[in-house]
Protein backbone atom coordinates (compact mmCIF):
# COMPACT_ATOMS: atom_id res chain seq x y z
CA UNK A 1 0.00 0.00 0.00
CA UNK A 2 1.57 3.13 -0.96
CA UNK A 3 0.67 6.99 -0.62
CA UNK A 4 -0.74 6.81 -4.44
CA UNK A 5 -2.99 4.13 -3.73
CA UNK A 6 -4.63 5.87 -0.50
CA UNK A 7 -4.87 9.47 -2.11
CA UNK A 8 -6.77 7.33 -4.89
CA UNK A 9 -8.87 5.91 -2.94
CA UNK A 10 -9.19 9.09 -0.57
CA UNK A 11 -10.18 10.96 -4.01
CA UNK A 12 -12.48 8.80 -5.63
CA UNK A 13 -14.49 8.42 -2.21
CA UNK A 14 -14.42 11.79 -2.42
CA UNK A 15 -15.66 12.74 -5.40
CA UNK A 16 -18.41 9.49 -5.35
CA UNK A 17 -19.69 11.08 -2.25
CA UNK A 18 -19.87 14.18 -3.80
CA UNK A 19 -21.86 12.59 -6.59
CA UNK A 20 -24.09 10.94 -4.23
CA UNK A 21 -25.04 13.94 -2.12
CA UNK A 22 -25.75 15.51 -6.08
CA UNK A 23 -27.79 12.78 -6.82
CA UNK A 24 -29.63 12.97 -3.57
CA UNK A 25 -30.68 16.47 -4.64
CA UNK A 26 -31.59 15.72 -8.01
CA UNK A 27 -33.38 12.23 -7.13
CA UNK A 28 -35.89 14.42 -4.68
CA UNK A 29 -36.31 17.10 -7.66
CA UNK A 30 -36.65 13.74 -10.18
CA UNK A 31 -39.27 12.02 -7.78
CA UNK A 32 -41.12 15.13 -7.56
CA UNK A 33 -41.47 15.20 -11.32
CA UNK A 34 -42.40 11.98 -12.24
CA UNK A 35 -44.84 11.83 -9.13
CA UNK A 36 -46.17 15.28 -10.39
CA UNK A 37 -46.64 14.16 -14.12
CA UNK A 38 -48.03 10.53 -12.41
CA UNK A 39 -51.25 13.07 -10.75
CA UNK A 40 -51.46 15.09 -13.74
CA UNK A 41 -49.62 17.98 -12.50
CA UNK A 42 -46.27 20.04 -13.78
CA UNK A 43 -43.82 19.86 -10.55
CA UNK A 44 -41.57 22.12 -9.75
CA UNK A 45 -40.73 24.36 -13.01
CA UNK A 46 -40.13 27.50 -10.97
CA UNK A 47 -36.66 27.88 -9.69
CA UNK A 48 -34.37 28.10 -12.89
CA UNK A 49 -34.97 26.01 -16.01
CA UNK A 50 -37.39 24.12 -15.45
CA UNK A 51 -37.09 23.97 -12.37
CA UNK A 52 -33.52 22.69 -12.00
CA UNK A 53 -32.17 25.00 -9.52
CA UNK A 54 -35.46 23.85 -6.67
CA UNK A 55 -33.13 21.41 -4.95
CA UNK A 56 -30.83 24.30 -4.36
CA UNK A 57 -33.34 26.48 -2.93
CA UNK A 58 -34.49 23.82 -0.71
CA UNK A 59 -30.90 22.98 0.32
CA UNK A 60 -30.56 26.41 1.42
CA UNK A 61 -33.98 27.08 3.12
CA UNK A 62 -32.43 23.50 5.18
CA UNK A 63 -29.65 25.13 6.20
CA UNK A 64 -31.12 28.25 7.16
CA UNK A 65 -33.72 26.83 9.48
CA UNK A 66 -33.48 26.70 13.25
CA UNK A 67 -32.06 23.79 14.96
CA UNK A 68 -34.30 22.77 17.08
CA UNK A 69 -34.32 20.00 19.78
CA UNK A 70 -36.50 18.89 22.23
CA UNK A 71 -35.76 19.41 26.07
CA UNK A 72 -35.95 16.30 27.53
CA UNK A 73 -34.04 14.97 23.99
CA UNK A 74 -30.78 12.82 24.49
CA UNK A 75 -28.43 15.58 23.06
CA UNK A 76 -25.97 13.14 22.23
CA UNK A 77 -27.77 10.80 20.51
CA UNK A 78 -30.17 13.21 18.84
CA UNK A 79 -27.14 15.00 16.84
CA UNK A 80 -25.19 11.27 16.55
CA UNK A 81 -28.25 9.72 14.87
CA UNK A 82 -28.48 11.49 11.40
CA UNK A 83 -24.86 11.34 10.79
CA UNK A 84 -25.43 7.47 12.20
CA UNK A 85 -27.63 7.06 9.34
CA UNK A 86 -26.00 8.53 6.72
CA UNK A 87 -22.53 7.06 6.88
CA UNK A 88 -23.94 3.68 5.86
CA UNK A 89 -26.20 5.20 2.89
CA UNK A 90 -22.82 6.81 1.51
CA UNK A 91 -19.94 3.74 2.18
CA UNK A 92 -22.23 1.13 1.02
CA UNK A 93 -21.77 1.70 -2.80
CA UNK A 94 -17.93 1.54 -2.42
CA UNK A 95 -17.62 -2.23 -3.49
CA UNK A 96 -20.19 -1.64 -6.67
CA UNK A 97 -18.38 -1.66 -10.00
CA UNK A 98 -19.14 0.95 -12.76
CA UNK A 99 -17.38 -0.24 -15.43
CA UNK A 100 -14.64 -3.00 -16.83
CA UNK A 101 -12.36 -0.07 -18.47
CA UNK A 102 -10.18 1.26 -16.38
CA UNK A 103 -8.81 4.58 -17.70
CA UNK A 104 -5.47 6.22 -16.99
CA UNK A 105 -4.35 9.01 -14.75
CA UNK A 106 -1.36 10.68 -14.55
CA UNK A 107 0.54 7.60 -15.00
CA UNK A 108 -1.74 5.63 -12.54
CA UNK A 109 -3.96 2.72 -14.25
CA UNK A 110 -7.85 4.05 -12.37
CA UNK A 111 -10.62 1.22 -12.18
CA UNK A 112 -14.11 2.31 -12.37
CA UNK A 113 -14.87 1.15 -8.46
CA UNK A 114 -13.82 2.28 -4.74
CA UNK A 115 -13.04 -0.99 -3.25
CA UNK A 116 -12.41 -5.00 -5.30
CA UNK A 117 -13.12 -6.82 -1.70
CA UNK A 118 -13.55 -10.75 -2.28
CA UNK A 119 -16.63 -10.45 -0.31
CA UNK A 120 -18.56 -7.50 -1.59
CA UNK A 121 -21.84 -8.91 -1.02
CA UNK A 122 -21.36 -9.61 2.60
CA UNK A 123 -19.56 -6.28 3.11
CA UNK A 124 -23.04 -4.90 1.42
CA UNK A 125 -24.97 -6.91 3.60
CA UNK A 126 -23.00 -6.10 7.08
CA UNK A 127 -23.51 -1.82 5.89
CA UNK A 128 -27.40 -2.45 4.98
CA UNK A 129 -28.30 -3.35 8.31
CA UNK A 130 -26.04 -1.16 10.36
CA UNK A 131 -28.33 1.58 8.54
CA UNK A 132 -31.65 0.84 11.14
CA UNK A 133 -29.67 1.78 13.91
CA UNK A 134 -29.35 5.50 13.11
CA UNK A 135 -33.31 5.25 12.48
CA UNK A 136 -33.87 3.69 16.36
CA UNK A 137 -31.68 6.08 17.42
CA UNK A 138 -33.47 8.94 16.00
CA UNK A 139 -36.81 7.55 17.66
CA UNK A 140 -35.81 6.89 20.69
CA UNK A 141 -33.22 10.36 21.61
CA UNK A 142 -36.32 12.68 20.27
CA UNK A 143 -38.15 11.45 23.34
CA UNK A 144 -41.51 11.24 21.41
CA UNK A 145 -43.68 8.42 21.60
CA UNK A 146 -44.13 8.41 18.00
CA UNK A 147 -40.81 8.83 17.01
CA UNK A 148 -40.14 5.97 19.21
CA UNK A 149 -43.01 3.79 17.67
CA UNK A 150 -41.44 4.85 14.45
CA UNK A 151 -37.80 3.69 14.89
CA UNK A 152 -39.29 0.34 16.61
CA UNK A 153 -41.47 -0.09 13.18
CA UNK A 154 -38.25 0.69 11.54
CA UNK A 155 -36.66 -2.31 13.05
CA UNK A 156 -39.08 -4.45 13.20
CA UNK A 157 -39.51 -4.15 9.37
CA UNK A 158 -35.66 -4.51 8.69
CA UNK A 159 -35.09 -7.71 10.55
CA UNK A 160 -38.14 -9.37 8.65
CA UNK A 161 -37.38 -8.35 5.28
CA UNK A 162 -33.36 -8.64 5.66
CA UNK A 163 -33.75 -12.09 5.84
CA UNK A 164 -35.40 -12.16 2.64
CA UNK A 165 -32.94 -10.21 0.66
CA UNK A 166 -29.89 -11.41 2.38
CA UNK A 167 -31.27 -14.71 0.99
CA UNK A 168 -32.49 -13.59 -2.73
CA UNK A 169 -28.46 -12.34 -2.39
CA UNK A 170 -27.75 -16.11 -2.00
CA UNK A 171 -29.22 -17.24 -4.99
CA UNK A 172 -27.34 -14.72 -7.18
CA UNK A 173 -24.00 -15.57 -5.13
CA UNK A 174 -24.78 -19.01 -6.42
CA UNK A 175 -25.00 -18.03 -9.47
CA UNK A 176 -21.81 -16.34 -9.94
CA UNK A 177 -20.03 -18.63 -8.08
CA UNK A 178 -18.53 -15.43 -6.05
CA UNK A 179 -19.23 -12.98 -4.04
CA UNK A 180 -16.76 -10.73 -5.69
CA UNK A 181 -18.98 -7.89 -7.14
CA UNK A 182 -16.87 -7.67 -10.26
CA UNK A 183 -17.50 -11.64 -10.47
CA UNK A 184 -21.01 -11.18 -10.24
CA UNK A 185 -21.30 -8.91 -12.92
CA UNK A 186 -18.90 -10.57 -15.43
CA UNK A 187 -21.10 -14.03 -14.47
CA UNK A 188 -24.12 -11.76 -16.21
CA UNK A 189 -22.40 -11.34 -20.02
CA UNK A 190 -23.91 -15.04 -21.24
CA UNK A 191 -27.44 -13.36 -19.63
CA UNK A 192 -29.09 -11.23 -16.61
CA UNK A 193 -29.58 -12.70 -13.95
CA UNK A 194 -32.90 -11.53 -13.57
CA UNK A 195 -33.55 -13.82 -17.00
CA UNK A 196 -32.17 -16.95 -14.62
CA UNK A 197 -33.51 -15.88 -11.68
CA UNK A 198 -37.18 -13.46 -12.13
CA UNK A 199 -38.47 -14.30 -8.66
CA UNK A 200 -35.26 -13.77 -6.87
CA UNK A 201 -35.43 -10.30 -8.59
CA UNK A 202 -38.79 -9.91 -7.42
CA UNK A 203 -37.99 -10.68 -3.60
CA UNK A 204 -34.90 -8.48 -3.98
CA UNK A 205 -36.95 -5.21 -5.32
CA UNK A 206 -40.00 -6.08 -2.48
CA UNK A 207 -37.25 -6.20 0.32
CA UNK A 208 -35.41 -3.51 -0.60
CA UNK A 209 -38.62 -1.26 -0.72
CA UNK A 210 -39.29 -2.60 2.57
CA UNK A 211 -35.36 -1.84 3.73
CA UNK A 212 -35.40 1.67 2.49
CA UNK A 213 -39.12 2.45 4.09
CA UNK A 214 -40.24 3.57 0.73
CA UNK A 215 -43.98 3.10 -0.31
CA UNK A 216 -45.86 1.01 -0.11
CA UNK A 217 -43.48 0.08 2.95
CA UNK A 218 -43.16 3.33 5.08
CA UNK A 219 -44.60 2.24 8.07
CA UNK A 220 -41.52 3.71 10.22
CA UNK A 221 -42.52 7.34 8.93
CA UNK A 222 -46.38 7.40 8.35
CA UNK A 223 -47.47 10.64 8.24
CA UNK A 224 -51.01 9.59 8.87
CA UNK A 225 -50.13 7.35 11.74
CA UNK A 226 -47.39 8.30 13.71
CA UNK A 227 -46.74 12.13 12.17
CA UNK A 228 -43.61 11.39 10.09
CA UNK A 229 -42.59 8.80 12.45
CA UNK A 230 -38.60 8.48 13.58
CA UNK A 231 -37.80 12.02 12.53
CA UNK A 232 -40.94 14.10 13.51
CA UNK A 233 -38.78 15.66 16.09
CA UNK A 234 -35.77 16.93 13.19
CA UNK A 235 -35.80 20.51 11.73
CA UNK A 236 -33.51 21.74 9.30
CA UNK A 237 -30.06 20.43 8.35
CA UNK A 238 -30.70 17.73 10.86
CA UNK A 239 -33.68 16.84 9.13
CA UNK A 240 -31.93 17.41 5.57
CA UNK A 241 -29.14 14.64 6.68
CA UNK A 242 -32.08 11.97 7.54
CA UNK A 243 -33.67 12.98 4.35
CA UNK A 244 -30.57 12.68 2.37
CA UNK A 245 -29.84 8.93 3.89
CA UNK A 246 -33.13 8.09 3.31
CA UNK A 247 -32.71 9.09 -1.09
CA UNK A 248 -29.04 8.05 -0.88
CA UNK A 249 -30.16 4.81 0.14
CA UNK A 250 -33.03 4.59 -2.53
CA UNK A 251 -29.60 5.36 -5.07
CA UNK A 252 -27.58 2.47 -3.19
CA UNK A 253 -30.13 -0.19 -3.48
CA UNK A 254 -30.75 0.76 -6.78
CA UNK A 255 -26.93 0.31 -7.94
CA UNK A 256 -26.70 -2.28 -5.78
CA UNK A 257 -29.90 -4.06 -7.83
CA UNK A 258 -28.27 -3.09 -11.01
CA UNK A 259 -25.22 -5.20 -10.37
CA UNK A 260 -27.11 -7.76 -8.99
CA UNK A 261 -29.60 -8.71 -11.56
CA UNK A 262 -29.31 -6.56 -14.33
CA UNK A 263 -25.79 -6.64 -15.31
CA UNK A 264 -24.38 -3.69 -13.73
CA UNK A 265 -22.12 -2.01 -16.37
CA UNK A 266 -22.50 -4.70 -19.37
CA UNK A 267 -24.74 -3.36 -22.57
CA UNK A 268 -24.48 -3.05 -26.14
CA UNK A 269 -20.99 -1.86 -26.71
CA UNK A 270 -20.39 1.12 -28.57
CA UNK A 271 -16.56 1.32 -28.45
CA UNK A 272 -16.36 0.71 -32.49
CA UNK A 273 -18.52 3.48 -32.87
CA UNK A 274 -16.70 6.37 -35.28
CA UNK A 275 -15.24 8.94 -33.71
CA UNK A 276 -16.43 8.84 -30.00
CA UNK A 277 -16.14 5.05 -30.01
CA UNK A 278 -12.48 5.63 -28.41
CA UNK A 279 -14.12 7.69 -25.37
CA UNK A 280 -17.38 5.48 -25.04
CA UNK A 281 -14.74 3.04 -24.41
CA UNK A 282 -14.40 4.16 -21.29
CA UNK A 283 -17.63 5.82 -19.89
CA UNK A 284 -19.94 3.34 -21.51
CA UNK A 285 -19.90 1.04 -18.35
CA UNK A 286 -20.89 3.87 -16.03
CA UNK A 287 -23.45 5.51 -18.64
CA UNK A 288 -24.98 1.74 -18.84
CA UNK A 289 -25.46 1.58 -14.74
CA UNK A 290 -26.48 5.35 -14.57
CA UNK A 291 -29.03 4.62 -17.28
CA UNK A 292 -30.12 1.36 -15.16
CA UNK A 293 -30.22 3.36 -11.90
CA UNK A 294 -32.33 5.92 -13.13
CA UNK A 295 -35.20 3.15 -14.46
CA UNK A 296 -34.97 1.32 -11.15
CA UNK A 297 -35.89 4.58 -9.34
CA UNK A 298 -38.46 5.15 -12.02
CA UNK A 299 -40.03 1.97 -11.01
CA UNK A 300 -39.35 2.76 -6.90
CA UNK A 301 -41.45 6.35 -7.53
CA UNK A 302 -43.72 4.72 -9.67
CA UNK A 303 -44.56 1.83 -7.26
CA UNK A 304 -44.88 4.88 -4.80
CA UNK A 305 -47.19 6.36 -6.99
CA UNK A 306 -49.33 3.88 -7.02
CA UNK A 307 -49.83 1.77 -3.56
CA UNK A 308 -51.36 2.74 -0.76
CA UNK A 309 -49.35 1.46 2.48
CA UNK A 310 -49.70 -1.90 3.27
CA UNK A 311 -51.34 -3.03 7.19
CA UNK A 312 -48.22 -3.64 9.85
CA UNK A 313 -49.59 -7.22 10.62
CA UNK A 314 -49.89 -7.74 6.91
CA UNK A 315 -46.49 -6.12 6.04
CA UNK A 316 -45.32 -9.11 9.05
CA UNK A 317 -47.14 -11.82 7.69
CA UNK A 318 -45.71 -11.22 3.89
CA UNK A 319 -42.01 -11.12 5.35
CA UNK A 320 -42.19 -14.29 7.56
CA UNK A 321 -44.67 -16.61 6.12
CA UNK A 322 -44.18 -15.65 1.61
CA UNK A 323 -40.87 -14.33 0.82
CA UNK A 324 -39.02 -16.18 3.20
CA UNK A 325 -40.30 -19.57 2.29
CA UNK A 326 -39.96 -18.72 -1.02
CA UNK A 327 -36.38 -17.37 -0.99
CA UNK A 328 -35.60 -20.23 0.91
CA UNK A 329 -37.08 -22.26 -2.09
CA UNK A 330 -35.56 -20.44 -4.64
CA UNK A 331 -32.03 -21.22 -3.10
CA UNK A 332 -33.09 -25.07 -3.20
CA UNK A 333 -33.89 -24.67 -6.64
CA UNK A 334 -30.57 -22.54 -7.99
CA UNK A 335 -28.97 -24.79 -6.07
CA UNK A 336 -30.04 -27.86 -7.42
CA UNK A 337 -30.67 -26.16 -11.12
CA UNK A 338 -26.28 -25.66 -10.75
CA UNK A 339 -25.73 -28.92 -9.74
CA UNK A 340 -27.64 -30.30 -12.37
CA UNK A 341 -26.13 -28.35 -15.27
CA UNK A 342 -22.80 -29.44 -13.65
CA UNK A 343 -23.00 -32.80 -13.61
CA UNK A 344 -25.57 -33.89 -16.11
CA UNK A 345 -26.92 -31.59 -18.73
CA UNK A 346 -25.94 -27.83 -19.04
CA UNK A 347 -29.60 -27.56 -20.18
CA UNK A 348 -30.63 -27.74 -16.89
CA UNK A 349 -29.17 -24.23 -15.90
CA UNK A 350 -32.25 -23.18 -17.43
CA UNK A 351 -34.70 -25.22 -15.66
CA UNK A 352 -34.00 -22.75 -12.80
CA UNK A 353 -36.21 -19.99 -13.96
CA UNK A 354 -39.39 -22.28 -14.82
CA UNK A 355 -39.09 -23.85 -11.84
CA UNK A 356 -39.37 -20.83 -9.57
CA UNK A 357 -41.34 -18.74 -11.64
CA UNK A 358 -43.49 -22.35 -10.22
CA UNK A 359 -42.66 -21.75 -6.76
CA UNK A 360 -43.53 -17.92 -7.40
CA UNK A 361 -46.73 -19.14 -7.83
CA UNK A 362 -47.11 -20.89 -5.20
CA UNK A 363 -46.27 -18.64 -3.15
CA UNK A 364 -49.29 -16.34 -4.63
CA UNK A 365 -51.37 -19.02 -3.81
CA UNK A 366 -50.04 -18.88 -0.03
CA UNK A 367 -50.48 -15.07 -0.39
CA UNK A 368 -53.87 -15.67 -1.43
CA UNK A 369 -54.97 -18.34 1.09
CA UNK A 370 -53.07 -16.18 4.28
CA UNK A 371 -53.44 -13.12 3.16
CA UNK A 372 -56.98 -12.62 0.97
CA UNK A 373 -59.38 -10.38 2.85
CA UNK A 374 -61.96 -12.92 4.30
CA UNK A 375 -65.13 -12.12 3.50
CA UNK A 376 -66.72 -13.85 6.51
CA UNK A 377 -64.48 -13.59 8.56
CA UNK A 378 -66.97 -11.59 10.94
CA UNK A 379 -69.88 -13.17 10.43
CA UNK B 1 -57.36 -18.25 -11.78
CA UNK B 2 -58.60 -16.31 -8.60
CA UNK B 3 -55.44 -16.63 -6.94
CA UNK B 4 -53.98 -14.41 -9.57
CA UNK B 5 -55.79 -11.75 -8.97
CA UNK B 6 -54.01 -9.66 -6.42
CA UNK B 7 -51.52 -9.75 -9.20
CA UNK B 8 -53.59 -8.57 -11.77
CA UNK B 9 -54.67 -5.62 -9.97
CA UNK B 10 -51.27 -4.91 -8.72
CA UNK B 11 -50.45 -4.66 -12.42
CA UNK B 12 -53.87 -2.64 -13.56
CA UNK B 13 -52.92 0.03 -10.79
CA UNK B 14 -49.39 0.32 -12.53
CA UNK B 15 -50.99 0.42 -15.22
CA UNK B 16 -53.51 3.12 -14.67
CA UNK B 17 -50.72 5.65 -12.85
CA UNK B 18 -48.51 4.84 -16.35
CA UNK B 19 -51.18 6.09 -18.09
CA UNK B 20 -52.01 8.73 -16.47
CA UNK B 21 -48.44 10.26 -16.67
CA UNK B 22 -49.44 10.76 -20.14
CA UNK B 23 -52.22 12.67 -20.14
CA UNK B 24 -51.89 16.46 -20.05
CA UNK B 25 -51.21 18.49 -16.67
CA UNK B 26 -54.34 20.18 -15.51
CA UNK B 27 -51.68 22.73 -13.85
CA UNK B 28 -52.81 26.01 -14.66
CA UNK B 29 -49.08 28.04 -14.26
CA UNK B 30 -50.75 31.07 -12.81
CA UNK B 31 -49.41 34.26 -12.73
CA UNK B 32 -48.70 33.79 -16.59
CA UNK B 33 -51.50 31.97 -17.45
CA UNK B 34 -55.22 33.41 -15.70
CA UNK B 35 -58.50 31.29 -16.38
CA UNK B 36 -61.20 32.75 -17.39
CA UNK B 37 -63.81 33.62 -14.63
CA UNK B 38 -67.07 32.04 -14.86
CA UNK B 39 -70.29 35.23 -15.50
CA UNK B 40 -71.12 34.75 -11.98
CA UNK B 41 -68.10 34.51 -10.25
CA UNK B 42 -67.80 36.83 -7.08
CA UNK B 43 -64.95 38.70 -6.75
CA UNK B 44 -63.78 42.04 -5.50
CA UNK B 45 -66.83 44.80 -5.20
CA UNK B 46 -66.89 47.38 -7.82
CA UNK B 47 -69.34 50.46 -7.43
CA UNK B 48 -70.66 51.50 -10.83
CA UNK B 49 -70.84 54.87 -12.15
CA UNK B 50 -73.64 55.77 -15.33
CA UNK B 51 -72.59 56.71 -18.92
CA UNK B 52 -72.33 60.67 -17.98
CA UNK B 53 -69.84 59.40 -15.19
CA UNK B 54 -72.45 59.64 -12.24
CA UNK B 55 -71.78 57.38 -9.92
CA UNK B 56 -74.71 54.89 -9.01
CA UNK B 57 -74.07 54.60 -5.27
CA UNK B 58 -76.41 57.06 -3.48
CA UNK B 59 -75.25 56.00 -0.13
CA UNK B 60 -78.23 54.18 1.22
CA UNK B 61 -76.29 52.09 3.25
CA UNK B 62 -78.44 48.94 2.35
CA UNK B 63 -75.61 47.19 1.54
CA UNK B 64 -73.92 48.04 4.69
CA UNK B 65 -77.72 47.01 6.94
CA UNK B 66 -77.29 43.65 4.25
CA UNK B 67 -73.81 42.63 5.14
CA UNK B 68 -73.63 39.50 7.23
CA UNK B 69 -69.84 40.19 8.32
CA UNK B 70 -70.66 43.65 9.02
CA UNK B 71 -67.65 44.53 6.58
CA UNK B 72 -68.98 47.96 4.56
CA UNK B 73 -68.98 51.31 6.45
CA UNK B 74 -70.94 54.04 4.37
CA UNK B 75 -71.15 57.79 5.20
CA UNK B 76 -73.61 59.88 2.92
CA UNK B 77 -73.71 63.59 1.74
CA UNK B 78 -76.16 66.25 0.59
CA UNK B 79 -75.93 65.92 -3.13
CA UNK B 80 -75.97 70.10 -5.00
CA UNK B 81 -76.57 70.83 -8.52
CA UNK B 82 -73.31 72.57 -8.15
CA UNK B 83 -71.45 69.87 -6.79
CA UNK B 84 -73.38 66.72 -7.71
CA UNK B 85 -71.52 62.98 -7.63
CA UNK B 86 -74.76 60.78 -8.36
CA UNK B 87 -78.46 61.62 -9.18
CA UNK B 88 -81.07 61.99 -6.44
CA UNK B 89 -80.67 63.65 -3.06
CA UNK B 90 -77.63 62.07 -1.30
CA UNK B 91 -74.05 60.56 -2.29
CA UNK B 92 -71.61 58.23 -0.63
CA UNK B 93 -68.98 60.06 0.99
CA UNK B 94 -67.36 57.26 2.43
CA UNK B 95 -67.35 54.05 1.59
CA UNK B 96 -65.03 51.34 2.73
CA UNK B 97 -65.03 47.87 2.83
CA UNK B 98 -63.02 45.48 4.92
CA UNK B 99 -62.04 42.82 2.57
CA UNK B 100 -60.53 40.95 5.57
CA UNK B 101 -64.38 40.75 7.25
CA UNK B 102 -65.91 40.09 3.60
CA UNK B 103 -67.16 36.39 2.88
CA UNK B 104 -68.14 37.28 -0.91
CA UNK B 105 -71.84 36.45 -0.30
CA UNK B 106 -73.16 38.90 -2.86
CA UNK B 107 -76.24 40.06 -0.41
CA UNK B 108 -74.39 43.80 -1.05
CA UNK B 109 -74.97 43.15 -4.67
CA UNK B 110 -78.86 42.03 -4.30
CA UNK B 111 -79.63 44.64 -1.37
CA UNK B 112 -78.12 48.27 -3.98
CA UNK B 113 -81.38 50.12 -5.47
CA UNK B 114 -79.37 51.36 -8.08
CA UNK B 115 -76.96 48.07 -9.01
CA UNK B 116 -74.12 50.30 -7.97
CA UNK B 117 -72.34 47.59 -5.96
CA UNK B 118 -71.45 44.56 -8.01
CA UNK B 119 -68.78 41.60 -7.00
CA UNK B 120 -66.72 41.77 -10.27
CA UNK B 121 -64.06 39.58 -11.65
CA UNK B 122 -60.84 40.16 -9.88
CA UNK B 123 -59.67 37.58 -7.00
CA UNK B 124 -55.87 38.93 -6.93
CA UNK B 125 -56.33 40.69 -3.54
CA UNK B 126 -53.21 40.71 -1.05
CA UNK B 127 -52.38 43.05 1.52
CA UNK B 128 -49.23 42.83 3.83
CA UNK B 129 -51.37 44.88 7.02
CA UNK B 130 -54.72 45.02 8.14
CA UNK B 131 -55.50 48.54 7.38
CA UNK B 132 -54.50 47.66 3.50
CA UNK B 133 -57.32 45.18 4.22
CA UNK B 134 -59.88 48.19 4.10
CA UNK B 135 -60.60 49.29 0.48
CA UNK B 136 -61.96 53.18 0.57
CA UNK B 137 -64.12 54.51 -2.36
CA UNK B 138 -60.86 55.58 -4.03
CA UNK B 139 -60.12 51.67 -5.12
CA UNK B 140 -63.70 50.53 -5.41
CA UNK B 141 -65.01 52.87 -7.96
CA UNK B 142 -65.37 52.20 -12.02
CA UNK B 143 -62.60 54.66 -14.07
CA UNK B 144 -64.98 57.56 -15.84
CA UNK B 145 -66.39 55.80 -19.19
CA UNK B 146 -65.70 57.97 -22.31
CA UNK B 147 -67.76 60.56 -22.93
CA UNK B 148 -68.78 60.98 -19.33
CA UNK B 149 -67.29 63.94 -16.48
CA UNK B 150 -65.47 62.81 -13.46
CA UNK B 151 -67.48 63.80 -9.91
CA UNK B 152 -68.04 66.42 -8.86
CA UNK B 153 -70.21 67.51 -11.63
CA UNK B 154 -72.19 70.57 -12.21
CA UNK B 155 -75.46 69.98 -13.64
CA UNK B 156 -78.38 71.64 -14.44
CA UNK B 157 -81.08 71.74 -12.10
CA UNK B 158 -84.13 69.44 -12.27
CA UNK B 159 -82.67 66.94 -14.17
CA UNK B 160 -81.16 64.91 -11.73
CA UNK B 161 -84.10 64.57 -9.05
CA UNK B 162 -84.61 60.67 -9.38
CA UNK B 163 -82.17 58.62 -7.35
CA UNK B 164 -83.51 55.31 -8.54
CA UNK B 165 -83.39 54.98 -11.84
CA UNK B 166 -86.20 53.12 -14.01
CA UNK B 167 -84.49 49.16 -14.06
CA UNK B 168 -85.69 45.65 -16.02
CA UNK B 169 -85.03 42.45 -14.02
CA UNK B 170 -81.72 41.19 -14.02
CA UNK B 171 -80.55 38.94 -16.89
CA UNK B 172 -78.12 36.88 -14.48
Amino acid sequence: MTLGNILEWLIKGFVWVLILLGGFAYLTYYERRALARIQVRIGPNRAGPFGLLQPIADAIKLIFKEEFMPARADKLLFVLAPIVTLTPALVITAVIPFGNEPFSLFGRSINWYIADINVGVLYIMSIASIAVYGIVLAGWSSNNKYAMLGGLRSTAQMISYELALGLSFVTVILLAGSSRMIDIVEAQRTGWFMLLQPVGMVIFLIATLAEVNRAPFDMPEAEQELAAGYHSEYGGMKFALLFMAEYDKMIAICTIAAALFFGGYLGPDLSSLPVVGGFLKYVQGPMYMFLKVFILLFGMIWVRATLPRIRYDRLMAFGWKILLPLSLALIFVTACGILLAQEVNPLFRFGIPLVSLVAGFIALLGMYQTLRRKENARA
Amino acid sequence: MRVLEPFIGLVKGLWVTLRSMFEKPVTVQYPEHKKQVKPRFRGRHVLKRYENGLEKCIGCALCAAACPADAIFVESSENTDGTRFSPGERYASTYEINMLRCIYCGFCEDACPTEAIVLGDNYELSFTDRRQAIYPKEMLIDPVPVGGQSTPQKTEPGKFTRSVPEMKDPRD
